[in-house]
């Protein structure tokens, strides 16, 4: 009885696990290309949480308006590399 | 049904072989097209991995359910008068069922991660993939090859052994569960980690997609040690909370690392720094969390949780080596990938706040490895084995303490990349003030004789200062922008920024913890004292009277006699007055020797304490009894003699005259009781030790929470337009 | 990523040997901390001593951390002072013990004990709250029938 529960069992495992090499349901393949997209929205989503930390740091007072121009600038200036870099990508598919 | 446990577990070993090398032959994308297939096909295996274990696990459950004794593991940690509940939390109480529901929690985890990730990290997941399985294989391998939970009893017995009534607590019960969750979720960001290093993708995406099993991890691996040190508090007989012993350190070393990473990765992800320390950070956790594991199941270190002497030894310090020298090689040879993008700009800022805080942690960590360690080390280097107690640990986790608490203050203050000198001297100003103000108030009210103790009442005042500071003027500035009322400012300040804010709280949790804990182990009154009915104790400014003596015999759910109470009602007053009453008693098993008489079999069995605890926002008095029960000799003969006389009854008259032989007991020790030792301890401020605790918690939470989905429209809309129009510019 | 160079704020240190310095001086704390560390261990630790070990060498008024197990029969108690004998885990020597405090819930003949003791006459004090009594492992004691 045990015997025959595992061999159902071991049948079930074989069947999930060997779908993909018998031509089924392979997951949608997303291209190299987007995962280096995907790495630089993600980039270009830090920045801009930087630049928008950097106002409320100013805001509350931790930054003085000098140290604060100057960090939005570089901030701004690396936002505007990101941007760029996605742009070379070429247009979204 | 026992034949289809083991059936599962060796199939689930095969899979799990099969699914390394079907992960790694198809990242090695030497299949051509069909290497998506191989790796898919890897992936299924994780979740075929995880439900055929957790079909085992199911067969096991029953077993217990059942109380099927045909299993020697059933028959040793579990009985027919066990309650349901500890029935089923009982598999756990055994080695081999913790290596299982190890195993069962990897695969969880393991084939979520990889479900939710099924489409990103085409890279990265195979290697994690074979690495996860690779785990699983190895503690597949103990169960099926060593301990193996199915193992039939040579000789199935009537009645199973029980679980340790020790262990007869709900948060004994939970407190396994939540480690082993905590251990198996640091395996995933791990797993990634090595699949980053290997195929040399280290921007901070494996971060990314790791960072809720990271929080999750560090969530519950911070419950389950709360959780020991509150069942030790409100439990056992001794009250105290943590004793230095090598299991709880077990538990605490990946928690600090794993603290340390979640803080460091912040900076990687911001700007690109700090990479080696986060590749080490967290595979340093994942080393720690084994070890942990190791620790506690290996008994190699004279602990009180010291489950014996096993054979898991060597298996585990073979899989720690291989570890350790894996993740030293791969960080060594991605160095080069590891570079930082940016540099530390100044020491005044959250970087350098961010680093220091690493340092201390690791620190803390490093300590705690040493004194745990030390029997093993001072073997090998002088062939003694020699200990360090609590003192020595003491000396060096108090300073390192005081200096993360006091880190954790200026963190929130301080601004990224390079602060404005005086404007952070000014920042930091009224929070060093209010301080110094505790500090000063502190002393004038006559506290003293701890130094630590009053250095950190006056940072936490630091700290909840610096975190209110920094609320009050977050408030402000969000008012500023939008007009709202304060209430809806402060809610929607938390809610755009639930990391930072969370972390705040996260802070402010941590800051009440240490204090409660420098209180109560600075200003604590503990004294052991012999008190005949009648007599008082003074301790910590209380009088604590033995009022009078309990006694009670607890049946199980079929009728047996499961227990004997003896105990106490104490009486607590303070300067004359009753503030309240104790009830503390001592439980006594009965131990299963056939060669002891019926009623003295009680008293060579197991004994538990029940504690009487009050608790209160400003001290804690606790209790517990130890009954003399050597006193009580005569009587314990007595009553086996009556019984021994009765053996020749039918077995309902005999447990009749049982049941009177044990009253009759109960009776005299109301009746004429000895003098019994009391335990009595007055603790200041434990309760904000557990407070504080649930603070993190709920921080973390907030933390943890998945961000909004959409910032708000206008203002990324007006960056982004401000950014585009400068590129058009530019 | 674009690579941020900055100047040093005070002019004119040049910003990599400055974080070398900063490198050098973490590096020198760390290791000061952790030779102290080290240090004081091997001075502050009590070393780990059996029954049959402590009965032929002692050096009265120094600790050293007794284990064994308790020799059943041998616990007699006085209020909070209790004495017992601890032999070794396998063998016979067996030595006297005196500890005063509470005795944890554990504890009881033939268990497996820890505790910290000094030699003062022929007895071996226990120091206050290092009994550590081990909790009893159902399946070791299995695996020996």
């Amino acid at each position: 009885m045990d015997v025959l529960l595992v061999l159902v069992v071991l049948a079930v495992v074989v069947f999930v696990v060997s779908r993909p090499l018998r031509g089924g349901h392979a997951e949608a393949v997303e291209a190299s290309e987007s995962a280096q997209r995907a790495g630089l929205e993600a980039a270009k989503e830090a920045k801009y949480a930087e630049i928008r930390d950097a106002e409320l740091d100013h805001r509350m007072g931790k930054l003085s308006e000098e140290d604060w121009r100057a960090q939005d600038r570089t901030l701004r200036a690396e936002a505007m590399e990101v941007l760029r870099r996605l742009d070379e990508l070429g247009p979204e598919d | 049904m026992l034949s289809l446990g083991s059936g599962c577990l060796v199939l689930a070993l095969g899979v799990a072989l099969y699914g390394i090398a079907a992960s790694l032959y198809g990242a090695r994308g030497r299949a051509g097209a069909g290497s998506r297939a191989w790796v898919d096909s890897g992936r299924r295996a994780v979740y075929a991995t995880a439900g055929v274990v957790l079909v085992a696990f199911g067969v096991l459950e029953a077993a217990f359910l059942r109380s099927d004794f045909a299993l020697s593991v059933v028959a040793d940690h579990s009985s027919t008068t066990t309650p349901t509940f500890y029935r089923a939390t009982a598999v756990w109480s055994s080695q081999e069922g913790s290596l299982l529901l190890w195993v069962v929690l990897l695969g969880l985890w393991s084939s979520l991660m990889l479900f939710l990730t099924r489409r990103r990290a085409r890279e990265v997941a195979p290697y994690a993939t074979a690495v996860l399985l690779g785990f699983a294989v190895f503690f597949l391998s103990l169960l099926v090859f060593l301990e193996n939970p199915f193992d039939r009893a040579q000789t199935v017995v009537a009645e199973g052994a029980g679980l340790n009534p020790l262990l007869r607590h709900p948060s004994m019960m939970i407190h396994p569960p939540m480690l082993y969750s905590g251990y198996t979720l640091f395996a995933v960001p791990f797993a990634f980690a090595v699949g980053a290093l290997i195929t040399r993708r280290l921007d901070a995406e494996w971060i990314r997609l790791t960072r809720p099993f990271t929080l999750a991890a560090w969530f519950f691996l911070g419950c389950g040690i709360l959780l020991g040190a509150r069942w030790s508090y409100t439990e056992l007989g001794w009250g105290g909370y943590w004793a230095w012993d090598p299991v709880e350190n077990a538990s605490l070393m990946p928690w600090l690392i794993g603290t340390a990473f979640l803080h460091s990765v912040m900076i990687q992800e911001k700007r690109g720094m700090l990479k080696i320390w986060n590749v080490s950070l967290v595979l340093a956790t994942g080393v720690l969390a084994i070890l942990g594991t190791f620790l506690v199941r290996s008994g190699i270190l004279n602990s009180i949780h010291a489950f014996g002497a096993s054979t898991l030894g060597v298996p585990f310090l073979i899989l720690i080596g291989a570890m350790i020298a894996g993740s030293v090689a791969l960080v060594l040879s991605r160095a080069s990938d590891l570079r930082s993008d940016a540099r530390l700009d100044s020491l005044l800022s959250r970087e350098a706040v961010f680093l220091l805080n690493n340092l201390v942690l690791v620190g803390l960590c490093f300590v705690i490895f040493w004194g745990t360690f030390f029997p093993l080390i001072s073997e090998a280097v002088t062939g003694n084995e020699a200990s360090v107690g609590p003192p020595w640990f003491d000396r060096y986790i108090v300073p390192l303490s005081l200096i993360l608490v006091l880190l954790s203050g200026i963190g929130p203050v301080v601004a990224w990349r390079r602060a404005t000198a005086a404007n952070l001297r000014r920042n930091l100003a009224r929070p060093g003030a209010v301080g110094v103000l505790a500090l000063v108030v502190l002393l004038l009210a006559g506290v003293s004789g701890s130094v630590g103790a009053l250095l950190m009442f006056a940072l936490a005042a630091f700290v909840f200062a610096a975190v209110g500071q920094e609320l009050w003027r977050g408030v402000r500035a969000r008012r500023a922008m939008s007009s709202d009322s304060v209430p809806r400012a402060l809610v929607s300040l938390v809610q755009r920024n639930r990391r930072r804010y969370g972390g705040y709280l996260v802070h402010v949790g941590v800051a009440v913890l240490f204090a409660g804990v420098a209180a109560s182990s600075a200003f604590q009154d503990a004294r052991d004292v012999q008190l005949q009915v009648g007599q008082s104790a003074k301790v910590g400014g209380y009088d604590l009277t033995y009022v009078r003596p309990t006694s009670k015999l607890e049946a199980a759910s079929n009728g047996r006699l499961e227990k004997i109470d003896l105990g106490a009602v104490m009486r607590v007053s303070r300067g004359g007055k009753q503030v309240g009453t104790l009830r503390t008693e001592r439980s006594f098993f009965p131990s299963a020797d056939p060669t002891l008489g019926p009623v003295s079999r009680f008293f060579e069995g197991e004994a538990t304490s029940e504690v009487g605890l009050r608790a209160g926002l400003r001290r804690d008095v606790w209790s517990a009894i130890s009954p003399s029960v050597r006193d009580l000799r005569k009587q314990v003969a007595e009553g086996d003699r009556v019984f021994n006389g009765a053996k020749a009854l039918p077995p309902v008259q005999r447990d009749i005259a049982l049941a009177e032989a044990l009253s009759g007991l109960t009776r005299s020790y109301t009746v004429n009781p000895p003098a019994a030792t009391f335990r009595l301890i007055v603790s200041p401020l434990v309760s904000w030790i557990w407070i504080g605790a649930l603070i993190v918690f709920a921080g973390g939470l907030i933390a943890l929470w998945p961000p909004l989905r959409r910032a708000p429209r206008p203002v990324a809309a007006r960056y982004a337009a401000r950014v585009a129009r400068e590129l058009g510019r530019a | 990523m674009a690579r941020t160079e900055t100047c040093g704020h005070n002019g004119g240190v040049d910003p990599a040997r400055k974080r070398k310095l900063r490198f050098v001086i973490a590096l020198s704390c760390a290791l000061l901390l952790a030779s102290a560390l080290i240090y004081t261990s091997f001075s502050a630790s009590s070393e780990a001593r059996t029954p049959s070990q402590l009965a032929a060498a002692a050096k009265p008024g120094r600790v050293y951390e007794l284990t064994g197990k308790v020799q059943p029969g041998s616990i007699s108690s006085r209020g909070t002072t209790h004495r017992f004998r601890v032999r070794d885990r396998e063998g016979h020597v067996s030595i006297p013990v005196s500890y005063t405090g509470a005795l944890p819930d554990p504890f009881r003949d033939g268990r497996e004990i820890v505790v910290d003791v000094r030699k003062r006459g022929a007895t071996f004090v226990g120091e206050r709250d290092t009994l550590v009594t081990k909790c009893p492992s159902k399946f070791t004691a299995e695996k020996k029938t």
